[in-house]
């Protein structure tokens, strides 16, 4: 790990100075940062210790009927939070299917939200790749690439965003809370990261000093708390990141869909909402033939980036099920193996 | 430039200089605490073998930065038992098998502990293998250990039902 300068600010204010100088990092629990910065991957010259920072750490219900959580929530905290879990359960789902208890212990809300790929060849130093070393080219495309993304590609980079659970918040159009040198902004998750194009290094549209504060739901994003669910695709069925993921979440009302949000993980540099496949929905009835016309709408413009053609198949497969699954109702309480296509009853094995 | 923190480790307060902020809670507690029950296996979070309590819950300790954590409550397995008398976990480790080459084992019982606290699991063997899937055990002791955990956590229901009866 590189040597840095590490200071620990007392206001919001003061983080945002602090961290607005070239080099500069944000360090909240750290447990993708550390691990970033002990492979060498990044090397900040100062860490900005935010974990202290007054009133970041609580999840409020405001009076417009919308939920503000703070960017420091743990994502334990925030997925075993009654009213949290019950409202927005497929959400809660797909905080449980992230990474390990260990990790969810510590890790953050605006972590989780600004969490860098998973892709070997960024990890792996002496490997080119123009989103740890722009200009440097991308190694994946000639290598192992059957993970990397099929959709919202470019030749500069094929990598995926890895989280859980951005995938049903940008479903449920969740927004970000930003503090920065001009004041404080919100962006919708959905245009806070970017896709590679030519410059991957650029991975979302936070400038310097820019501090993630808060996350909101709309009030309305609770109208789909009966049916929802998040399903991922895992090489292991726990502690592992996603090959394709989706969150499905459904209003039903006399037996037709009057409102369904999709969004699909693990395929693009970005949580993928599918919006195009949520008004192929809209007055369907939530039949198996309607799940799949909405499946090849939402990944009519996937293209494979290397040996991954597979993928696409397997998101047609999964949003199908997602849908389904949600469409039959969402479980009184997460599964015992959360966000699992294998599981379906609570205790049961998932290898027979 | 030195840092000066102040930590809870298994319930003695302790004063630490630190010289450098790279210094990770896993590396202070075994390089300059002498707490060497506490193992470094991956070194980057995968493997679990690190974990401790940090006011109360589990956490990677290699993946923590010790400056971040002055004035924590940090809690390792050398705290865990009082005297010779075994926590119900390290005993139910013994009675069940639930190692073999021992590596893992404090960060599996941590883990555990931290696990029978969050209360999520119930008695369900499929909710515990879940919960403990961020402690590797490259052994493969898995099923024992599970069977550790389960009967563990009972026992710590049982004794706490019986004291608020």
């Amino acid at each position: 790990m590189n040597k840095f300068e590490y200071v620990r600010p007392a206001t919001i204010s003061d983080a945002v100075t602090a961290a607005a100088r070239p080099g500069a990092a944000y360090l909240a629990s750290g447990t993708n940062l550390l691990d970033l910065m002990k492979g060498g991957i990044t090397s900040p010259s100062r860490l900005v210790d935010i974990a202290r920072l007054p009133g970041l750490d609580r999840v409020e219900r405001l009076a417009d009927g919308s939920l503000r959580i703070g960017a420091l929530v743990r994502n334990a905290d925030l997925a075993h939070d009654p009213d949290f879990a019950t409202s927005y359960p497929a959400v809660a789902e797909a905080l449980l299917s992230g990474a390990s208890a260990q990790l969810r212990n510590a890790a953050t809300v605006g972590g989780n939200l600004l969490q860098r790929t998973r892709c070997g060849y960024f990890y792996d130093v002496a490997s080119a790749c123009n989103k740890r070393r722009p200009g440097s080219g991308c190694d994946a495309h000639d290598g192992e690439n059957r993970l990397h993304a099929v959709l919202g590609w470019s030749e500069s980079c094929i990598a995926t965003h890895p989280s859980d659970f951005c995938v049903p918040l940008v479903a449920l159009d969740a927004v970000v809370e930003i503090e920065g040198r001009n004041g404080r902004r919100e962006v919708a998750l959905e245009n806070m990261h970017r896709l590679p194009g030519n410059t991957p290094e650029k991975e979302n549209v936070l400038e310097p000093g820019d501090l993630i504060v808060a996350l909101r739901l709309p009030a309305e994003a609770r109208a789909f708390a009966l049916h929802t669910r998040y399903l991922k695709v895992r090489e292991r069925t726990s502690y592992a990141f996603a090959l394709v993921s989706a969150a499905a979440a459904l209003r039903i009302e006399h037996g037709k869909i009057v409102d369904a949000r999709l969004a699909l993980g693990g395929v693009a540099a970005k949580p993928w909402r599918a919006r195009a496949a949520e008004e192929s929905l809209a007055g369907a009835g939530p039949t198996a033939d309607a799940f799949r016309r909405a499946a090849q709408v939402a990944l009519a413009d996937a293209k494979p980036s290397g040996d991954n053609l597979f993928k696409i198949e397997l998101a047609r497969r999964i949003l199908v099920r997602t849908l389904t699954l949600a469409a039959a109702g969402t479980p009184d309480r997460v599964p015992a193996l959360p966000a699992s296509p294998f599981s379906s009853v609570s205790g049961a094995l998932h290898v027979a | 430039m030195n840092f000066s923190i102040n930590l809870t480790v298994n319930g003695v307060q302790r004063d630490v200089e630190l010289d450098d902020p790279r210094v990770t809670l896993l590396d202070l507690l075994r390089e300059r605490l002498d707490l060497t029950g506490t193992k470094k296996g991956c070194d980057r979070g995968q493997c679990g073998a690190c974990t401790v309590l940090v006011d109360g819950r589990r956490v990677n300790s290699c993946l923590a930065l010790a400056v971040s954590l002055d004035g924590a409550n940090v809690l390792t397995i050398e705290g865990v038992s009082r005297g010779d008398q075994l926590h119900p976990v390290q005993a139910a480790f013994i009675a069940h098998d639930g190692f073999q080459c021992g590596f893992c084992t404090p960060g599996q019982i941590m883990s555990a502990i931290g696990l029978i606290q969050e209360a999520q699991t119930g008695n369900d063997p499929e909710r515990i293998r879940e919960a403990m899937s961020g402690n590797l055990c490259r052994c493969g002791a898995y099923a024992g250990i599970t069977e550790a955990v389960l009967d563990a956590r009972q026992s710590i229901v049982d004794s706490s039902q019986r004291r608020s009866a």
